[in-house]
């Protein structure tokens, strides 16, 4: 925050210094998804299936047998 | 429901089937998208199973063969969003849970530098943070993060570098709450593991 002044490193005009943010913003990019994808291979709580199955059975009640 | 008028309710479909099948392939990823917005591994379950129901309630208004998961993640937001707005309490709730979930680590094995990715995303206005999930983790098409999030193509773009662009700052800078780091430290780390992880992935 109180730093906002100061100067990059390199100019980000300069080839090296876009090569650079390129590299930072295509780690950030695996890191993000890797962060997502941790919950995403969670094995899914039995709750789930069970309040799906519920619903279903309600369906199946209404439909009138 | 059992009014007379009503056409008589037909019996359990193949598309209520394929639907259900569908359904629960997308639990994973709503769970996953309900984390990043309540911070919270429990209200994160209880959002997700609301949106499920919410959506298997809906099943009759949606087409099949659309974008299905795009659709869910809309329920989802949808009713993060009013339940956001229907108690600010809780919303100061979801900010502290959210915080210590972000300082928190599940996995003791999980490297460092992605405890110093949530944080920084925990920096982020809220826009910006989903608009960044939904493209860059979710995987989702701009056009499709503008569906989600019922605004123009165009804001979902630039909520989206304005992130990228924020989070690459905050962690150059390390402009976020941890003492004993030196700035910079954050950036480092993610490369590293970044590097690691593509090499994993690879291999």
């Amino acid at each position: 925050m109180t730093d906002k002044s100061d100067p990059p490193a390199k100019s980000p005009r300069s080839g090296a210094g876009l090569e650079e943010a390129r590299l930072r913003q295509q780690a950030i990019g695996v890191k993000l998804r890797h962060m997502f994808d941790e919950v995403v291979n969670e094995p899914v709580p039995d709750e789930f299936l069970d309040i799906l199955r519920r619903a279903d059975e309600r369906a199946s009640d209404e439909s009138g047998s | 429901m059992s009014g007379t008028s009503s056409p008589p309710p037909k019996p359990p479909s193949a598309d209520d089937e394929g639907f259900k099948r569908e359904l629960v392939t997308l639990i994973p990823h709503l769970r996953a998208f309900a984390r990043t917005l309540t911070g919270d591994p429990t209200a994160a379950d209880d959002l997700a199973q609301d949106a499920m129901m919410k959506a298997w309630d809906a099943r009759a208004s949606y087409q099949m063969g659309t974008n299905m998961k795009a659709w869910t993640f809309m329920i989802l937001r949808n009713q993060f969003y009013s339940e956001k707005r229907r108690s600010w309490r809780q919303s100061q709730l979801d900010q502290e849970a959210a915080e210590r979930t972000l300082v928190a680590v599940d996995d003791p094995e999980s490297p460092v530098a992605l405890d110093e990715l949530r944080l920084a995303l925990a920096t982020l206005p809220e826009e910006q943070r989903e608009a960044l999930i939904l493209v860059g983790a979710g995987g989702f098409a701009y056009e499709e993060a503008a569906d989600i999030c019922q605004c123009a193509v165009g804001t979902v773009k630039s909520r989206v570098s304005r992130a990228r662009k924020a989070l690459q700052a905050t962690l150059e800078r390390g402009g976020y709450a941890r003492d004993g780091r030196a700035a910079g430290d954050a950036m480092r780390s993610i490369l590293a593991a970044a590097d690691r992880l593509s090499s994993v992935r690879q291999g």
